[in-house]
């Protein structure tokens, strides 16, 4: 069993980025995630694996020297909230277009604009749709514990470098505040520059007189090339599809109405299924925990044999359209959804059912 | 002090030698008592009242502490994204040239997200008033640390003190942004005694006169302490401020008349 | 076993550290936990309170808007969380400050002058872990081996020597409850 500690999901978040042997981290200060660059300037990772921890100037240039250090083929991280991720688009979508791994960390918290410092789930089509320009799509990993928040660095990591792309934690302000119990995986040793050179040959690490030189870029001004750029990735993406996806079912088996939730809002339909049922309601609950890819074939054949699916995120309807894409027209479909802040409680998502569902 | 309070009975407009101006907002300020942004607001409205440009004058807040200034000036204001306060002014200031805009920016805000935007605004030499409230910390989000943050300095981000090898120096960007052909009028002030909070209100009228006449940017910075983020109660703040801050920042006019100045004046 | 406690209170009562003392122990005690705080400018108006959670099951959610235990330190708190208390539930507060005195009768009332005893004592430092004592009294959800261990993990090294300090306020106020009775 590894090291068991009481963490803030920020805390775990930095801890994790620091033992899955990440080499950098670059970051600027915005509730509700500032914890994570803290716990790193606290915790000293450049004497401890030889970490680079270094806050930027802005949002802009935390991404960029994200994309910089990521075409190196080092193994980087960013973390921000959702006014530093909008600030970051443009990045993301070079860093996407050039294939490049690294995990961004999303707290979200209320919007639009400067919104609020509490937690929120409306920056799911900013996530999943592709925030930035040009068509591409970010892994989005969407944790719903504190364990989640560490153990998803890792395997964050390990997605971006399976497929050399981006991925995104869509955590939220209340995921990265609470403390939970974690347990923490063992230190992983950060890969030596001569390991980086011979796993990442794609990386611009030096050219070695026997090897073409090698250009980390998006750009391609022959439109058939960059058809081609294009295809590369869609088909990349329908691998990730294929292969990546990740969910969780609770009392699915003999339910007869379903929740469908993501991240914190799933902790709290997992609570109202238990209120649910001790009324005599039999609800299950559906969790994607990947968000691309989209778990649709499961929310399809769990789906397709309830009377009636109930969506609840803290937004006013995004993953919904996702779960509709998925589920037969047959099915009746709601959403319920608090904003700005605002977490729904576990008897209210209740309420929504009986009304929304149940009797409507 | 106390006794004043259990007296009402005096409390007639013939006693009244003192008074909060009415451009200020009639409601409780935001900020942490002993905080130096209040003062600031006050004399910024002391100058619009005097100037009578009350109804002729937008300003801009940034995102910091100060984020929601707009609630307590009583005049026009916008809230701008982080650090792009100048570039709001800007505009605001091409299609209304002849209103009086201002930017009212913490050190994080002008000084590390938006040092583009201040930098071009300067050189562009948009004819607005800049307002700098340089209080070396990061205070709205909790204490971290800012591009003017001293060396050795703890914040949140910097527990075991400022590193400047890895860390960076401290930004001096106030004397950086003297040396654009741009800028008119730069002065570093402060307002933790009266001597220096009236300083700082001659230093924004004039500023808001060089506007007047079209000459450039008028930047005025403010030394100001920030006793949450620096973890001390106002006094010790204010003390640390004076012993540490100014021989960093020292007070004193910078550029006037659109001309560095020669030997700077260091006052406390 | 789920126990769904809500700590509230004034910032500088020591609530979230009270919270996270108690989670920290619930871990060594190899339990499930979660501790959820109001965060941000909430707290500047001079309010903090954290919902903690301890159960020998996965937790479900973490944000409640009903529990099992309520401990209040000040008026706002009792005047918003007095009746979240679930029926049946217990809760506990420092009668210090409050002018609006609890009134349900379907829930079990306890006092503790916990402010009191410890300017008394002058162990005004711990205040909190004297409510700490008083709640434990009644709900042993954690056994005192694991509120030392508990201690050792959530006080940062440099205040490690005060921890005697800390567990002798817990057993005072394991002493100082007053059942309440509403008529
Ligand atoms: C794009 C973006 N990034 C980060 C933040 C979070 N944030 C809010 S205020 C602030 C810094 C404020 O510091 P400063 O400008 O020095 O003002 P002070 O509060 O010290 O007056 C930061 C980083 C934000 N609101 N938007
Ligand atoms: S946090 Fe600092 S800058 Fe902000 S109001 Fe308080 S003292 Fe002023
Ligand atoms: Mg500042």
């Amino acid at each position: 069993m590894g090291e068991l500690r009481l963490m803030k999901g920020n805390e775990a978040v930095a801890e994790a980025a620091i033992r899955a042997g990440c080499d950098g981290y670059f970051g600027y200060p915005i509730t509700p995630q500032s914890e994570v660059m803290e716990y790193l300037m606290a915790e000293k990772p450049f004497e401890r694996t030889g970490m680079v921890v270094l806050q930027a100037e802005s949002e802009v240039a935390s991404i960029n020297m994200l994309y910089g250090a990521a075409g190196t083929g080092k193994k980087v991280m960013t973390s921000s909230s959702s006014p530093g991720i909008s600030l970051m688009q443009e990045g993301i979508s070079y860093m996407a277009g050039s294939e490049l791994p690294a995990v961004i960390v999303n707290v979200v918290r209320g919007g639009p604009g400067l919104g609020t410092i509490q937690p929120s789930q409306a920056d799911y089509f900013q996530a999943v749709k592709g925030g930035g320009h040009g068509d591409y799509k970010l892994i989005v990993l969407a944790p719903a514990s504190v364990q989640e928040m560490c153990d998803h660095v890792k395997l964050g990591f390990d997605l971006a470098f399976k497929y050399r792309n981006p991925v995104m934690i869509l955590s939220d302000g209340a995921v990265g505040q609470m403390m939970e119990k974690v347990e923490l995986f063992d230190q992983i040793a950060r890969r030596t520059d001569a390991e980086v050179i011979s796993q990442c040959p794609w990386a611009a690490t030096g050219k070695p007189k026997d090897r073409e030189h090698i250009i980390i870029t998006s750009l391609d001004l022959d439109p058939a090339g960059q058809e081609r750029v294009n295809l590369k990735l869609q088909a990349k993406y329908k691998k990730i599809q294929e292969n990546e996806i990740l969910f969780e079912e609770i009392q699915c088996e003999d339910a007869e109405y379903l929740y469908v939730a993501f991240g914190l809002s799933a902790r709290i339909c997992q609570k109202a299924t238990d209120l649910a049922r001790a009324k005599g309601i039999r609800v299950g609950l559906f969790r994607p925990i990947t968000l691309f890819p989209f778990p649709a074939p499961q929310i399809a054949s769990v789906g397709n044999r309830v009377k009636g699916i109930l969506v609840v995120e803290m937004n006013a309807g995004q993953m919904i359209e996702d779960v509709k894409l998925s589920v037969g027209c047959n099915v009746k479909i709601e959403h319920y959804g608090r904003f700005g802040g605002i977490i729904p409680s576990p008897e209210e998502v209740v309420r929504a059912l009986e009304q929304k569902i149940i009797g409507g | 002090m106390e006794e004043l309070f259990a007296k009402p009975e005096i409390r007639k407009p013939e006693n009244i030698v003192y008074k909060k101006t009415d451009l200020m907002v009639d409601r409780p300020l935001s900020y942490c008592p002993g905080c130096g942004h209040g003062t600031v607001h006050r004399m910024l409205m002391e100058v619009l009242e005097e100037m009578d440009i009350q109804g002729n004058t937008i300003g801009v807040s940034p995102v910091g502490c100060s984020v929601l200034a707009y609630d307590f000036l009583n005049i026009d204001m916008l809230g701008a994204a982080h650090g792009r306060a100048p570039a709001l002014a800007t505009a605001i200031k091409r299609l209304w040239p002849y209103r009086f805009v201002f930017t009212y920016q913490g050190d994080g805000d002008l000084a590390a997200i938006g040092t583009a935007e201040t930098i071009h605004a300067c050189n562009r030499g948009e004819n607005i008033t800049i307002i700098f409230i340089n209080n070396g910390i990061y205070g709205m989000t909790g204490g971290q640390m800012a591009p003017t943050t001293l060396p050795g300095m703890r914040t949140s981000t910097s527990p075991y003190g400022r590193d400047v090898q890895t860390m960076g120096h401290p930004l001096k960007i106030t004397e950086l942004i003297a040396h654009l052909p741009g800028v008119e009028y730069v002065t570093r002030q402060s307002v933790h005694t009266p001597v220096n909070a009236r300083r700082t209100k001659k230093a924004i009228r004039k500023a808001f006169e060089i506007q007047k006449e079209k000459k450039g940017v008028g930047f005025i910075e403010v030394v100001s302490n920030c006793n949450s983020g620096w973890k001390m109660t106002p006094v010790q703040a204010n003390k640390w401020m004076e012993e540490n801050m100014f021989p960093f920042y020292p007070l004193g006019d910078i550029k006037v008349d659109g001309k560095l100045v020669e030997k700077k004046e260091t006052v406390s | 076993m789920t126990e769904e406690i809500i700590i509230a209170g004034f910032g500088g009562q020591g609530v979230l550290s009270m919270g996270k003392i108690l989670a920290y122990s619930g871990v060594m005690q190899n339990k499930e936990v979660s501790w959820m705080p109001s965060y941000g400018p909430e707290m500047r108006g001079g309010t903090a309170n954290v919902t903690v959670i301890i159960s020998d099951e996965r937790i479900s959610s973490p944000s409640l808007n009903t529990f099992d235990s309520a401990i209040i330190l000040n008026q706002q708190s009792m005047d918003k969380f007095e009746k979240t208390v679930k029926p049946g539930g217990l809760l506990i507060y420092d009668p210090n400050g409050i002018t609006r005195h609890p009134v349900r009768k379907d829930i079990n009332i306890y006092s503790i002058e916990a402010a009191d005893e410890a300017s008394k004592l002058g162990l005004s430092k711990v205040f909190n872990m004297i409510v700490l004592g008083g709640f434990l009294k009644l709900k042993p959800l954690v056994a005192s081996e694991f509120l030392h261990k508990g201690l050792l993990k959530s006080l940062p090294a440099r205040h490690h020597a005060l921890i005697p300090e800390n567990e002798k306020a817990v057993e005072i106020g394991k002493n100082l409850l007053k059942p309440v009775q509403v008529l």
